[in-house]
């Protein structure tokens, strides 16, 4: 008899008036009866859509019934055949819209909750299980990947399984990519990071930091040095700003140096070497996950007043509805409809920022209702700080030392879509180098696609 | 981990350190930099390459001890290593054979402006240089360059080396003796090079800078080191750190590099000094 529940199994999470002063995990996650109690729910439907939900097609349904019979080392054996980042997947994909959005549960109340699943399964074996090496049978075939984020590290475990000799290539000292400089410790805790990346070192995989694929040795020089193909997983690492006036103040940051200070800086702690500046009154411009992990973040460095400025309305909010919701029970204040004009400053420092009132218009291209400004509704927003958060585009470094890799006019490396093979040969890419800023489960999608490509490719050649 | 080879002290406040880093060896020409971390949870600092020897896989970084983080990096000796040491960043400087170019470096800038003055002399240039520092102590590298370039000249605030006064009092001396240069390369302090710009506008030579903002990840992630040249909005670690002088709004420069001047103790910067000799 299933769980009949019309309502997912909830979850323990820190109560919002504390979580917003420290940057301990805000979602406490399942007990192993929570977590048997939720399982219970699935239906074990034999077309399995939540599985068509998910980019890295997790065998969800048969995960879950190892669960409810509280075999969770079992529903961690089924989870990782599939996804090797499964603590990761379990807190930060944006299951409403992929694997829960599927979900029959949710046609009449909330869907099975896959995600808080996924994490517990995954977190359960992190704390009884310990790891061991898998010995796998080499095929002495070099592969290099570049980027060691959620892409790259995919597309490595995906090869280095199939008995390749991977080389992970890292530009920043630390790996995890986005993982590592962007999602705060109170969504994604590092060290849970660490061990995900540990589990793809285990498998043989050689990590090297502090190199720049396109500045330390380019792909040319990779392919002398041996390798047989090369996997481009560089991420979307240029910052964009909106080109109004006042945006190079002091106190007007990226989205990207803002939590790279705080959470690969750990600009947070009392004793950091890297310092981070919060004001008083922080405006975060963006509605995406990236604009409310820096939102969040600002509140808990200890600003009193937090604005999210997005031209669009909440239905549009790109961000996950969890995040929202958290936000919002942290105090974060939205402003929506609205759109930044102009920051102000005084001896070079932000005071303030002029916004105008946007309504919603016919949709555009996107799909979504197109935000119109209205005619002088300006408005002033006393800040000291502005977190500009709408989006980065590709890298350009190695689009700019690669000869015979074509790009989108915007940066983005123009791939095959089945197997991720760029315009040059025995080079892949995907992720964020190749859609623009996205979710870590396509990037690692597209880490996965690329690894089978390469793995047949050379197979047949 | 990247180990110490040879450490030299300059003077009581610069040091020289020759650091194994091969993938930064094979490829850094005049002009890059690389940024590099003393220990795990140490401040990324950026720091000019001073000198390389491909052979030897060697980078040689000259840096002033200002704070924290370079009194950390102070504290290593030779056999010792760095955790981190990542580059070549940055684009190599624009160098283009002319016929006369006058290199002009104040206090650390000097050491940047070493490889780009040696590689133009190798292109034939006829190659000047004025080194300026706030007393003869400050003056780092002036036998390296007295070994090949076709003069060089001093600028000190006390006058205990060369002229009494700062390298723009010897600048518009050279010119007004009738010295012609087709380019100036002035590499030090944001309100020197702003000062040797005024005068090089209007004499109208081409003059670069090499800048040295505060950044984080040095491949154009985040966007801290931001500059305004020629009205446009430009990063110094993708797009510089040399640019065009006369178009670079330094007053700019030199109100965001204030960003964190309370925590002066951890300001990063690209290894040039701090405004104490212009």
């Amino acid at each position: 008899m299933p769980n009949l529940s019309k309502v997912k199994t909830p979850i323990r999470e820190q109560e919002p008036d504390i979580r917003n002063k420290n940057f301990e995990e805000v979602v406490l996650g399942y007990t192993e009866e929570e977590a048997i109690e939720e399982a219970g729910r699935c239906l074990q439907c034999k077309h399995k859509p939540c599985m068509n939900g998910c980019p890295v097609n997790v065998p969800i349904p048969e995960f879950i019934n190892q669960v409810s019979k509280g075999n969770f080392e079992e529903a961690y054996k089924v989870i990782t055949r599939e996804n090797v980042l499964p603590a990761i997947c379990g807190r930060v994909c944006p299951q409403e819209n992929q694997c829960e959005g599927k979900c029959v549960r949710g046609k009449a109340g909330e869907p099975v909750a896959i995600g808080r699943l996924e994490r517990f399964v995954a977190d359960w074996h992190m704390n009884n299980i310990k790891n061991k090496k898998e010995d796998i049978e080499s095929n002495n075939i070099k592969i290099a990947v570049v980027g060691a984020g959620p892409a790259g590290l995919t597309c490595a475990f995906e090869l280095a399984k199939r008995g390749y000799k991977v080389t992970l290539f890292e530009a920043l000292h630390t790996p995890g990519g986005v993982l590592s400089y962007g999602i705060p410790e109170f969504r994604l805790p590092k060290s849970l990071v660490r061990n995900e990346i540990k589990k793809i070192e285990d498998l043989g995989v050689e990590l090297i930091t502090n190199v720049i694929v396109g500045k330390s040795i380019t792909i040319d020089e990779l392919f002398e040095e041996g390798y047989m193909g090369v996997f481009v997983g560089s991420g979307a690492g240029l910052p964009k700003f909106m080109k109004i006036e006042g945006e190079n103040l002091n106190g007007v940051y990226s989205a990207n140096e803002f939590l790279t200070r705080v959470n690969l800086m750990k600009a947070y702690k009392k004793d950091s070497s890297t310092p981070v500046k919060v004001g008083k009154k922080v405006a975060v411009v963006g509605g995406g996950n990236v604009a409310m992990d820096a939102a969040r973040t600002a509140k808990r460095l200890g600003a009193q007043e937090v604005y999210i400025v997005y031209r669009r309305s909440e239905e549009e909010l790109p961000a996950r509805v969890e995040e929202v919701h958290h936000a919002k029970e942290e105090g974060i204040i939205f402003k929506l409809l609205n759109n930044p004009v102009k920051i102000n400053g005084k001896d070079g420092w932000v005071e303030s920022m002029e916004c105008i009132k946007m309504e919603l218009g016919e949709p555009d291209s996107s799909g979504r209702r197109r935000p119109v400004a209205i005619k002088e509704s300006n408005f002033k927003l006393d800040l000291d700080t502005v977190i500009m958060a709408i989006g980065q585009t590709p890298n350009p470094l190695i689009r700019q030392t690669t000869p015979g890799l074509k790009t989108e006019n915007w940066g983005g490396i123009i791939v095959d879509e089945d197997t991720m093979k760029t315009t040059k040969d025995d080079v892949y890419a995907g992720g964020d180098v190749v859609t623009g800023a996205a979710t870590v489960i396509l990037a690692m999608g597209a880490g996965k696609k690329a690894a089978k490509a390469i793995d047949e490719h050379l197979k047949n050649n | 981990m990247y180990r110490i080879i040879k450490k030299e002290i300059l003077n009581p406040d610069v040091e020289l350190m020759v650091v194994h880093a091969p993938y930064v060896a094979r490829k850094c020409e005049p002009g890059q930099f690389i940024i590099l971390r003393v220990d795990e949870d140490g401040e990324r600092i950026p720091l000019t390459i001073a000198d390389y020897d491909r052979k030897k896989e060697t980078v040689t970084i000259i840096y002033q001890v200002v704070g924290y983080s370079t009194k950390k990096l102070s504290n290593k000796n030779e056999g010792d290593f760095i955790n981190d040491f990542v580059g070549p960043l940055g684009q190599p400087a624009p160098i283009h054979k002319v016929k006369r170019v006058l290199g002009i470096g104040g206090g650390v800038g000097i050491a940047p402006l070493y490889p780009q003055m040696k590689k133009m002399k190798d292109l034939g240039v006829q190659v000047d240089v004025l080194l300026g520092g706030r007393t003869n102590k400050h003056i780092i590298m002036e036998n390296m360059f007295e070994e090949f370039v076709d003069n060089i000249y001093y600028a000190t605030n006390d006058g205990s080396k060369g002229i009494k006064g700062f390298v723009t009092d010897k600048l518009l001396e050279l010119l007004e003796n009738g010295e012609k240069y087709d380019l100036v390369v002035a590499i030090g302090p944001l309100v020197m090079m702003k000062a040797i710009v005024n005068i090089t506008k209007e004499n109208n030579i081409k003059t670069n800078v090499s800048l040295n903002p505060i950044m984080i990840d040095g491949t154009g992630m985040c966007g801290g080191c931001r500059v305004t040249v020629g009205g446009e909005t430009k990063f110094a670690c993708v797009d510089g750190p040399d640019f065009d002088g006369f178009l670079v709004d330094f007053d700019e420069c030199m109100q965001r590099q204030s960003m964190y001047k309370e925590e002066e103790e951890h300001i990063c910067r690209i290894g040039i000094g701090d405004g104490n000799n212009a």
